[in-house]
């Protein structure tokens, strides 16, 4: 049994083997091996996987980039008025600079190294200690580089994500220093208590409370989502809502966004099993289930509601779908992944059409509408459909699979779901107000009436989107 | 000599620019412009928030034209910019007191 458990090593190593130019030709097959051989096999497998699960992580870590620009950025932009195309794309644009380099110097500390349940250390300021030997806590097989700079694309679109509800109306200085801000104490904090080591929220290493977040739904749409709300509210509607119509001014730009978000969708969900294997095709294939049953669910209650389907709506669907899948891609069947699209595909219709309407609050873009809703019930159905058949994620300490979701039986993890879902309303919430108030005092956060009359394209940045006079 | 202003359809436009050239027409202005009349709008909904979209977009073609010729334009126009429903546009005709070329500066009258 064990000859041919080596012999099948060899027969897969050996060609990778030559790849790397590193001669086995003298090696001979069929002789038993000597101990110090197996090592060396075992030593190429490793390597193999490695190179593997490598390139499927820095392609993921490209297209999650890819989602904010110019994904986010065409989407949003294609939203906006004309005299504020600009601002919107380059606010997206900046946060890809800035946020990169506060990653570097402390973001990746407070997220990954290890603290406190409510946020990481100083471990890894400067990313001391960051190279290209994996870091088995949170990816066995990849470079901590792959899988730190896979996580700095999340914090990158995060925040971006925010900026649908501060659109056509929030100064440039306002944003950058908010968002700085907002990346540190708020960012920070939810992505290492639900994926940190040790954090309070973490399924898998070490959490009072294990919240199921495969790839964000509370630490990036949750968190963007409610924040987004906090600034709508703080903010103040722009000039003229909702009396003044302010149409779209290109959904074809929506449109090839959110065909990149769709695409790079993948990257996020899928990647996030940080690894090239059968999970990440699981998610990868419940999240292209999800987007298209929300798709349909949007359309068909507004075809039903407003009596015609339009594309806005479909993109919209599409991305409120992406979403709610999101903290369910990992752990879910296609099917489930369906109804979870579907519910959020109409839930996040009645709350942009409906709720937004009766309360009155001025989210421009809808980022609560979908992000924040989207996101809550993607976090709650996360806890009723996860199932151990796809990601047995919780053991025994015989190492036997335990049951994951409702559906498998486990009850409780609806529970675990909610405290997940209210501690990331709360920070978000809390941690929202208090930044929004000290970037007030600081640089300030509105622009004023006539800029935002004359357009922050011009007033703020000095350009025009397009100059098409000849 | 006067100035013919026809708000029409824009997918009239070249129509009437053949008519015109078949009544020894040549020089004329277009301009996009947006308006209504009798004319209703649509609606537009983007995300569940209603637009009325009541300025149309339509056409206006400027000629101005020797008095002798006023009718047969007028008629060339109305003929090959008419469909029949609501919505076909307006013709206004105006007098014109003075004309300079200005390439050569000189003033012609008709």
């Amino acid at each position: 049994m064990r000859a041919a458990i080596v012999l099948a090593l060899v027969c897969v190593v050996l060609p990778i083997g030559a790849l790397h130019a590193q001669s086995t030709a003298g090696a001979p097959v069929a002789a038993p091996p000597a101990q110090t051989d197996l090592a060396k096999l075992d030593q190429r497998l490793t390597a193999a996987q490695s190179s593997a699960d490598n390139a499927w992580m820095l392609v993921s870590a490209a297209l999650v980039l890819m989602m904010t620009g110019p994904g986010l950025a065409l989407f949003y932009g294609g939203l906006v008025r004309q005299k504020n195309t600009l601002a919107i794309m380059i606010q997206s644009f900046a946060l890809m600079a800035l946020i990169t380099v506060l990653w570097a110097f402390v973001g990746y500390s407070l997220c990954f190294s290890e603290g406190t349940p409510i946020i990481g250390g100083f471990g890894h300021v400067l990313l001391r200690g960051v190279g290209v030997d994996p870091n088995a806590d949170y990816a066995a097989t990849i470079p901590q580089l792959t899988f730190m700079v896979y996580q700095l694309m999340f914090a990158i679109i995060t925040p971006a994500l925010i900026t649908g509800a501060t659109a056509e109306r929030m100064k440039f200085s306002g944003t950058v220093v908010f968002m700085a801000l907002w990346s540190l104490f708020v960012y920070a904090p939810l992505a290492h208590m639900v994926w940190g080591k040790g954090g309070m929220l973490n399924a898998t290493l070490g959490g009072r409370f294990p919240t199921l977040d495969f790839a964000g739904g509370t630490v990036v749409h949750i968190s963007s989502g409610v924040s987004a709300l906090v600034c709508a509210l703080y903010l103040g509607k722009r000039t003229g809502y909702p009396k003044e119509p302010m149409p779209p001014h290109s959904l074809v730009l929506s449109f090839i966004g959110a065909c990149l978000l769709w695409v790079g969708w993948f990257g996020f969900n899928a990647g996030s099993a940080l690894a090239s294997n059968g999970l990440a095709t699981s998610a990868f294939v419940a999240t292209h289930f999800g987007a298209a049953s929300a798709t349909i669910g949007w359309l068909a209650a507004e075809w039903l509601m407003r009596g015609r389907p339009s594309a806005l709506g479909a993109i919209s669907g599409a991305v409120a779908g992406l979403v709610a899948i999101t903290p369910a891609s990992g752990f879910v069947a296609p099917v489930p992944a369906m109804i979870i699209g579907l519910a959020a595909g109409i839930g996040c219709f009645v709350m942009v059409t409906i709720a937004k309407a009766r309360f009155g609050y001025d989210d421009a873009l809808d980022a609560f509408g979908v992000h924040g809703a989207g996101g809550t019930i993607g976090a709650l159905l996360t806890g009723v459909f996860a199932t151990q058949s796809v990601n047995p994620i919780f053991h025994d300490s015989q190492g036997r699979s335990l049951p994951v979701g409702w559906v498998d039986g486990n009850a409780s993890q609806i529970g675990y779901q909610l405290v997940g879902i209210a501690t990331a309303w709360i920070v978000a919430l809390v941690g929202s107000i208090v930044l929004l108030k000290v970037t007030d005092l600081v640089v300030g956060v509105r622009a004023s009436a006539d800029q935002e009359l004359e357009g922050l394209d011009l007033t703020e940045h000095g350009e025009e989107a397009y100059n098409l006079e000849m | 000599m006067k100035l013919i202003k026809a708000i029409v359809r824009p997918n009239k436009v070249d129509d009437v620019k053949d008519a015109l050239g078949r009544v020894s027409l040549s020089g004329m202005t277009v301009t996009e412009v947006r308006g209504h009349g009798k004319q209703k709008g649509h609606t537009a909904i983007y995300r569940g928030k209603e637009y009325d979209v009541s300025l149309l977009p339509k056409m206006e073609i400027e000629v101005v034209v020797p008095d002798n010729l006023v009718d047969d334009a007028v008629a060339a126009i109305i003929k090959a910019a008419r469909t029949g429903e609501i919505g076909d546009g307006r013709v206004f005709v105006i007098p014109v007191e003075q004309s300079y070329r200005i390439r050569t500066g000189e003033r012609s009258d008709t």
